[in-house]
């Protein structure tokens, strides 16, 4: 009965959503509004394995390479700065420069450097993710409990130890909410990247249609661009709730007590 | 034990006041080089901030022997816990030093183990009970088997062999301590040091962690000292109390406790001796907080 509660509670609005289109497009003559026929026809005809295999896993692909190397990035740098307060000095003004820097601007300059392959765009995406990511691991690192920290010096757990159980669990909360926040920031560079002289992608798909007025094809384009990003977070959730268990168990404790 | 002094007055210890710069302070019981566990000499620490020095601890000298449960007991704001972060290696003293088993401290020496009041920021909360009272003993390389030993055998010490897959926020407070204080004895320490341990659970729990320190103590002779601003409790606990002054803090008095080793919470404290002792303690407290000076009496004398 919960279960079923909790399944309509998830389904209502999007239900909802979908029916408003269906009754609106339905009376519709703008040609910029397909119906659900139009529509259902041009996704089963335009995203075939064949475009899965040239267009969606190739953009998808740079996406997860983009935010693994994000995410790397982002902790070790964000552990250094994090622990040294005369790397923290050296490199805020710095930081805050890069940071202050649409990634989208750099694309021209990235395709001089870089050249026009997955390399720049991967390039792009990591550009605008590592921030979020980085940023909040320095806190994380900062923000670290002093009695934990003094009772792990007492107890010697020293050097690569320290890191492994202490800074990194403890900064953990803060790393996993930068991480939450680099996902839709890596996909919106991974859609952008491949509007500039690319031949194939999600990106390019999209801006295809668009310019050659298949508009239902243009929008279930961007349905599956919503599709991603619903998987992307619902992996995303999974993964935190099992990473974060403690500390979400700790939070319910201290707020029923 | 020594039989009981006649006289209501507690025994002072007294070590030598050539042990002292100046030859005019009071301290600490003493004992010759080599035979004392943990050793302190002329401890200062003065805080530098803007406004100035702040002088916290002016002067400590004392000696723990080995084996002994020692209370360090003092009125709030006298250095307590700067004096125990000093010992412990956490905080580098401005003068003085400290001395374990003969080596001087400048980091938290390996045969040491600290709890402190704050359990719940004392224990990861990312690690269940087990893995909590295992992770020291695992960084040191220790093998599988004889770390399974040790973290079993704590855990039963402390009355918690039935909770190890538990989260520590899971536990209650007297719990949780209950693990630190596991924690620390799995570690095999020489000293242990205890930072108001209880300060922050309640009475009836209190009771049952002061038994259970005096348990754990006499089964494994280790050597304790035990912070507390807690007159009951230290004259309870100690085979020795140390008073401190107020802040800039020196010692006031080093006494002995002369209560039986077999201790009871009803009959212990109910009993002549120790009424005699906590009037004794309280009398000192209530002078170090009414800002008496034994440095500067010491000095007229």
């Amino acid at each position: 009965m919960r279960f079923l509660k909790d399944f309509l509670h998830i389904v209502a609005l999007p239900a909802l959503l979908i029916a408003a289109w269906i009754l609106w497009s339905a009376q519709s003559t703008s040609f910029f509004v397909p119906t659900l026929e139009q529509m259902s026809n041009a996704f089963s005809t335009t995203w075939t394995w064949g475009r899965m295999q040239s267009d969606v896993f190739p953009s998808v692909a740079r996406l997860i390479a983009g935010l693994v190397l994000s995410i790397v990035i982002g902790i070790v740098v964000g552990l250094l700065v994090g622990s040294f307060r005369w790397l923290r000095q050296l490199m805020e003004p710095t930081m805050e420069f890069f940071r202050a820097i649409p990634p989208t601007v750099l694309i021209p300059v990235f395709m001089l450097l870089i050249g026009i392959g997955d390399d720049m765009k991967i390039a792009v995406i990591v550009l605008g993710a590592v921030w979020p990511i980085l940023l909040n691991t320095i806190e994380g690192v900062r923000s670290m409990d002093e009695v934990l920290s003094d009772t792990s010096h007492t107890y010697r757990i020293d050097g690569f130890a320290r890191i492994r159980y202490l800074i990194l669990p403890s900064a953990m909360p803060q790393i996993m909410a930068g991480i939450r926040q680099s996902l839709s920031i890596a996909l919106i560079l991974m859609v952008i990247s491949e509007m500039f002289a690319s031949s194939a992608g999600l990106g390019y798909t999209i801006i295809q249609f668009q310019r050659s007025f298949a508009i239902p094809e243009m929008w279930s384009g961007i349905v599956v661009l919503g599709l991603i990003g619903v998987i992307m977070s619902c992996i995303f959730q999974i993964v935190e709730r099992s990473v974060l268990k403690w500390y979400h168990g700790q939070r319910e404790m201290e707020n029923a007590g | 034990m020594t039989t009981q002094p006649a006289e209501h007055n507690p025994v002072i210890n007294q070590g030598s006041m050539a042990d002292t710069p100046d030859g005019q302070l009071p301290v600490g019981l003493t004992l010759p080089d080599g035979e004392a566990l943990l050793s302190v000499r002329n401890l200062k620490k003065v805080y530098q901030t803007d406004g100035g020095g702040i002088e916290a601890v002016r002067n400590l000298t004392f000696d723990l022997p080995k084996g002994e449960l020692t209370c360090l007991v003092g009125p709030s704001g006298s250095g307590k816990t700067t004096l125990l972060k000093a010992i412990s290696g956490l905080l580098e003293p401005t003068a003085g030093e400290v001395k374990l088993a003969g080596k001087l401290v400048t980091s938290p020496p390996k045969n040491m183990a600290v709890v402190f009041q704050e359990y719940g920021r004392s224990l990861y909360p990312w690690m269940r009970v087990r893995e909590n009272v295992e992770l020291p003993l695992k960084v040191q390389g220790m093998d599988k088997a004889k770390r399974d030993q040790l973290v079993d055998e704590a855990l039963e010490a402390v009355g918690l062999d039935h909770v190890p897959r538990s989260y520590p926020w899971q536990l209650s407070g007297g719990m949780q301590q209950r693990v630190a204080i596991a924690r620390a004895v799995a570690y095999q320490p020489e000293v242990l040091l205890m930072d108001e341990p209880f300060a922050a659970v309640d009475a009836q729990t209190r009771a049952d962690l002061e038994d259970l320190v005096r348990r754990v103590w006499r089964q494994l002779g280790v050597t304790i000292l035990f912070v507390t601003h807690d007159i009951d409790e230290s004259v309870y606990l100690g085979s020795r109390v140390v008073i401190l002054s107020s802040s800039p803090t020196v010692i006031q008095q080093d006494i002995k406790i002369d209560l039986p080793d077999e201790r009871d919470q009803l009959g212990t404290r109910s009993s002549q001796r120790f009424s005699e002792l906590r009037h004794h303690v309280y009398e000192q407290i209530q002078l170090a907080k009414e800002g008496f000076r034994p440095d500067a009496a010491k000095a007229q004398a």
